[in-house]
């Protein structure tokens, strides 16, 4: 089992009383009720925790792309990460991730990775997504053609990485005369490829796809649904004739540790509660725009997924349904490792800080994490290594 | 109610439905984000005067969506197969909204086939300074109450229970305009360079109260249309021809009349 710390970097000073008046914390929130002075800090504050997760022994550390939202304040994710390669010196950094359809020109994003790629001397995994529904409302990329430009974008910045250029690309949504890119990425072939997703059949039939083997990463969903989607694509995998390694299977969620269940039901209750419903909320058209997903999706999430996030949701219910872990290092313990079981995931993108939940509170969990939780799950998922090196190991 | 027909016709391999419907000259309506799947009072309403047809365009209503629709520019060259196809021959051609935006496209490239042009709160230009109202953003009962001003119409139309079809109709429609006009957001920079080349009668009707385009549009386009008339409907929204239907057949009886062989 591989941990990463993973951070939203949320403008945590967010007047909470903004829903009396505004539908969302995305897009029409007014960049008022940012104070850059409160705002500058926080980010210093953030990069703090993200190197604190490097020292405490942590696989990786997490940034992502959001724009125009109190939600996360990255909307350039890479110069966090590029700002990162100076200080975290064993973590992997990894970009979870840059939204390919929304760049006019994705030769950025094969470039900015190369360097980071550099940079980090070959720490590095970057990460691809279509980006929220709101994206497309913040950069005026069209929806419609967002599965598109995902696709071409992608083989053009893995081409870019990978063949010897200058070479021409021929795409429908990007053609270039020129592609060749300096730098070139450290690692070989290039940089590992993380797809962050929601669940999705198309995407998951890609990802696990020969070719390509990226690590399929299911995010802020409840249990159940992680379950599925990981299974859909681990039986994908079976499809294609090969077995589904734990490093292919990823769950992100929110975690808190503190030293009893008492005691961190209590100090995380409100915390958790703002980032689901104070954080995350905005409208189902700012979310699902025309063309981002299938009629069919559409209609299915019209009326399941957004139906329930129109309800409150409390730290009861998330816990319940496992899009929260919660408690003392034992019952987090017990809990991811009965998911492990279930799900047989093989990468855990901790979400450690979430919503208002303040510095002390946050480091505190993180090290009763690391310290007390990671130790006891990390062997998970090697008993799956091929007979012959387990029988090896053994031996040894 | 006038006699009608609805019929599917193909043009170059893509199936398009089209009601038709009346006597007299030809005339075909163009319509907008919301479709025109079904007869409708408006339609009645000219059909007492014209001989009228109302395509579903491809992508919309029960017509296909081609893999080749990616914009409006492919629209409108569609549409000039399907003059042909349709057996159009110098008709009015009136447009509204989307369609007021597919009828400029089309005019620009050829009026052979048009005697007059309506656009009737039409999209398709840029106006510096003046927003337009985000389709796209509102929720389901915004963009009904939005597009009427008259809200006793809306909450009449809000009342309706659409069935499964109207609503997976709406969807399509919903999705094609998407497709179509989301970036550039409802229009085409370059279009206003060469609305000097419709030079045919041109009538702009606009409601007062367009909360989508507003008036300043259908200022925009009469400037730039040669020899066009701008009207506009006192307390009336984005849809006179629904909202205003007598102010709507007056202002194409008018421009018919103006370009009477």
């Amino acid at each position: 089992m591989k941990f990463f710390f993973f951070h939203l970097m949320p403008y945590a000073h967010l007047d909470l009383d903004y829903d009396k008046t505004y539908p969302g914390a995305y897009l029409t929130l007014p960049n008022s009720y940012y104070d850059p002075k409160k705002g500058a800090p926080l980010y210093h504050r953030y990069l703090d925790e993200l190197e604190l997760a490097d020292r405490l022994g942590f696989d990786g550390v997490c940034v992502n792309e959001h724009h125009q939202t109190a939600y996360g304040m990255m909307p350039a994710p890479n110069l966090l990460a590029g700002a990162l390669t100076r200080s975290v010196r064993n973590a992997t950094i990894c970009v979870l991730g840059r939204a390919l359809p929304i760049a006019d020109n994705p030769m950025s994003i094969a470039e900015e990775f190369a360097m980071l790629d550099n940079l980090s001397e070959g720490r590095f995994i970057a990460g691809f997504v279509r980006g929220l529904g709101t994206e497309y409302h913040a950069s005026m990329a069209n929806p419609s053609f967002s599965h598109e430009r995902f696709h071409e974008a992608h083989n053009l910045i893995v081409r870019a990485w990978t063949e010897t250029g200058p070479f021409a690309f021929d795409g429908k949504h990007y053609r270039y005369q020129y592609v060749n890119l300096w730098p070139r990425p450290y690692q070989t072939p290039h940089p590992p490829i993380w797809i962050p997703s929601q669940g999705s059949r198309e995407t998951y039939e890609w990802a696990a796809h020969p070719d390509r083997k990226y690590t399929y990463l299911i995010t802020f969903n409840p249990a159940e649904a992680v379950k599925r989607n990981l299974d859909a694509y681990a039986r994908q995998c079976e499809t294609y004739g090969y077995e589904c390694s734990p490093g292919q299977l990823g769950w992100a969620l929110p975690i808190y540790v503190a030293e009893t269940d008492e005691i961190a039901n209590r100090e995380a209750a409100d915390h958790i509660e703002v980032f689901f419903n104070k954080f995350i909320n905005s409208p189902a058209e700012y979310k699902l725009p025309p063309g981002y997903s299938s009629m069919a999706s559409y209609k299915y999430v019209m009326e399941t997924k957004f139906k329930v996030r129109e309800q409150f949701l409390t730290h009861e219910t998330l816990t319940g349904n496992g899009m929260f872990v919660c408690g003392s290092p034992e019952t987090v313990t017990e809990i991811l490792a009965r998911r492990f079981d279930e799900m047989g995931y093989g990468n855990l993108v901790c979400m450690l800080q979430f919503g208002t939940l303040p510095r002390d509170l946050t480091e505190k969990s993180m090290t009763l994490f690391a310290n007390e939780v990671m130790p006891k799950l990390r062997h998970l998922g090697e008993e799956r290594a091929p007979p012959l090196a387990a029988a090896s190991a053994a031996a040894g | 109610m006038v006699e009608h027909t609805r019929e599917t016709i193909q043009v170059n391999g893509c199936a398009i439905e089209v009601l038709r419907g009346g006597s007299g000259p030809g005339l075909l309506f163009l319509h907008g984000a919301g479709g025109a799947s079904d007869w409708a009072p408006y339609m009645d309403r000219l059909a007492g005067r014209f001989e009228i047809a109302v395509p579903s365009h491809p992508g919309f209503g029960r017509s296909d969506t081609p893999e080749w629709l990616d914009g409006m520019s492919d629209l409108a060259y569609f549409y000039l197969d399907a003059f042909e196809a349709l057996g159009l021959d110098d008709v009015h051609v009136v447009g509204n909204s989307l369609g007021g935006w597919l009828a400029c496209e089309i005019a620009v490239r050829s009026t052979a086939r048009m005697r007059s042009l309506t656009l009737v709160g039409a999209a398709g230009i840029p106006v510096d300074g003046v927003p337009v109202g985000d389709i796209f953003l509102w929720t389901p009962e915004d963009r009904v109450r939005n597009v009427y001003h008259d809200q006793t119409v809306a909450e009449a139309r809000l009342a309706r229970n659409p069935s499964e079809e109207e609503a997976d109709i709406a969807l399509k429609n919903y999705f094609t305009t998407s497709r179509l006009a989301w970036s550039p957001r409802f229009c085409n920079p370059d279009l206003a360079k060469w609305l000097h080349r419709i030079r045919i009668p041109t009538m702009i009707l606009w409601g007062a109260e367009d909360k989508v385009f507003p008036p300043a549009y259908g200022e925009a386009f009469a400037a730039s249309i040669p020899g066009s008339q701008l009207r506009i409907v006192p307390e009336c929204g984005h849809l006179p021809h629904q909202e205003k239907t007598e102010a709507f057949l007056d202002a194409v009886a008018a421009i018919a009349e103006e370009a009477a062989p």
